[in-house]
């Protein structure tokens, strides 16, 4: 992170960039909504064929892909929305409950 | 910085006509509007000499005014000189965006041709569009002809884009009064309004791949009261530069502008408070008065946001006793926003004179010298201790 916001929460008001733009591109990274979820996604691997639709349609870009495969989901980022398990194909992506109170 | 005046060239055209030649001569990058009355003449001006390649402006046709301010709000982001203009519900459909265009420091020009909001729907003047927007940290300029509307729009561009300003400017002229009616006032060559507004090199900017930047971020309840802080002091500091831009341009033009104008004031021991068009019917009384031995004078607000209260309160210290006239109601309140303001900024002062409200000219009603008449008799009763000031406003020519 090139922009040090350790302490940001105490800055004075002349510290904080003019109009709240934040001077970095990228930085929703750092912001782990993982948490938010109730449900995750889980993926059969015997099932998918890897054709990507997860991928294309994930509004939280949290379908990692290597070489053109499913790689992994980014757990730390996904707020179990489902889109993924509606979309796809083969059914090989299924929601769990991530348990507490339901 | 030009030593000597400019050469005046002098013409004859509505202030829209003279409003939209003074966005020619500013050339922006970008404007986004939406027609309305009685703001479409400037809009339709401005849109043939886009058509005859007269300016270098991307015209963005957008489907209403919520989107006219959304796209002026993504180019000025994006790093753009940006202008638009409105009136009326148009104001109001962009109320959203209003916020946060200034929040996000964007120096947006924009036009509001003054013209009473709905309802009942009315076309013609009066300033509840403009002051329901006080709020929403915008410079606000109001002008009394349409010289002044020329001259406001050049200087807007200045104050906005002033690297200690950094906020969007509304400049307020009064529909059809000044927006349609042909006026004789001086302009300057297109190319000492060019080299008066330079160029614009923002610092911030969404274009510049070279620096990447989020703009509208969500503010958490941490960051959210520091924003507004800062955008406080911001506006309140855009008040030295109006002074400091209007000086820079007075030498250029010849007009000499301030926060506002006193007319006859430094001898009055009674003060009329007006802005936009009333200002001239008030000085016609003014000198009528004058002429019949009463002592009376004019304090026209010209910068209305920013509120020069400190200002405004030593310049009517010494009179005895205060009228103000708004051209819209605060329902609810004890009368109009001018009225409001003024009253506030005296409160602490401990020489101050007797204050009194009034609301006149409500969807274009005619306000004509008889009038103001009543007003300056209304205050001379005041000044002389005969009556106390009233409580409640007065509705100047309303039929009981």
């Amino acid at each position: 992170m090139k922009w040090d916001i350790k302490d940001a929460e105490s800055w004075g008001w002349q510290k904080h960039p003019m109009g709240a733009t934040i001077p970095e591109a990228g930085n929703a990274d750092y912001y782990k909504t993982g948490g938010w979820r109730t449900q995750k996604p889980v993926r059969d691997e015997k099932k998918c064929t890897d054709c990507l639709l997860c991928w294309i349609n994930c509004p939280d870009s949290s379908v990692r892909v290597e070489g053109e495969k499913f790689a992994s989901f980014d757990y730390d980022h996904c707020k179990g929305c489902g889109i993924c398990a509606k979309v796809c194909a083969p059914k090989a992506i299924a929601m769990q409950g991530e348990g507490g109170e339901e | 910085m030009a030593k000597t005046v400019a050469k005046a060239k002098t013409v004859a055209m509505t202030g829209n006509a003279g409003c939209a030649l003074a966005m020619k001569q500013i050339n922006p990058d970008v404007v986004a509007a939406y027609p309305i009355t009685p703001q479409t003449t400037i809009v339709e001006e401005f849109a043939n000499y886009v058509a005859n390649g007269q300016v270098d402006t991307e015209y963005v046709n957008v489907e209403s005014e919520h989107s006219a301010m959304s796209a002026c709000i993504g180019a000025s982001a994006a790093g753009a000189r940006v202008m638009t203009t409105t009136s009326s519900q148009g104001l109001a459909l962009m109320w959203e965006e209003l916020s946060i265009a200034s929040a996000m420091r964007l120096p947006i020009v924009m036009h509001n041709v003054n013209r009473a909001l709905s309802g009942p729907i009315n076309i013609h003047c009066d300033h509840s569009d403009s002051m329901g927007a006080r709020d929403m940290g915008w410079v606000q300029l109001f002008s009394e002809t349409a010289q002044e509307a020329y001259d406001n729009t050049i200087i807007a561009i200045r104050v906005a884009e002033h690297e200690d300003v950094l906020l969007p400017v509304m400049v307020l002229h009064d529909g059809f009064i000044t927006s349609h009616a042909i006026d004789r006032f001086d302009v300057l060559d297109d190319d000492e309004v060019k080299r008066f507004v330079g160029e614009y090199t923002p610092k911030r900017a969404l274009l510049n791949i070279d620096e990447p930047m989020t703009f509208g971020p969500f503010a958490m309840p941490a960051y959210y009261y520091e924003q507004r802080k800062a955008l406080r002091v911001a506006l309140d500091g855009a008040k030295d530069i109006v002074i400091e831009v209007s000086k820079e341009y007075g030498e250029l033009s010849g007009r000499a502008y301030g926060l506002f104008e006193e007319y006859k004031l430094d001898d009055a021991e009674i003060g009329i408070i007006v802005l936009g068009s009333t200002a001239g019917t008030a000085k016609y009384v003014i000198d009528k008065m004058r002429a019949a031995g009463v002592k009376i004078g004019l304090l026209k607000p010209r910068l209305f946001r920013p509120f020069p209260s400190a200002e405004v309160a030593s310049a009517l210290s010494h009179l005895k006793a205060v009228a103000v006239m708004d051209r819209a109601d605060s329902i609810g309140a004890l009368g109009g926003p001018v009225y409001l303001e003024v009253k506030a900024a005296l409160y602490n002062s401990a020489k101050r004179p007797a204050v009194q409200g009034y609301v006149y000219g409500l969807g274009g009603r005619d306000t004509g010298p008889d009038q103001i008449e009543t007003v300056v008799s209304d205050m001379q009763k005041v000044a002389a201790g005969e009556e106390a000031p009233r409580e409640a406003v007065t509705l100047l020519g309303v039929k009981e």
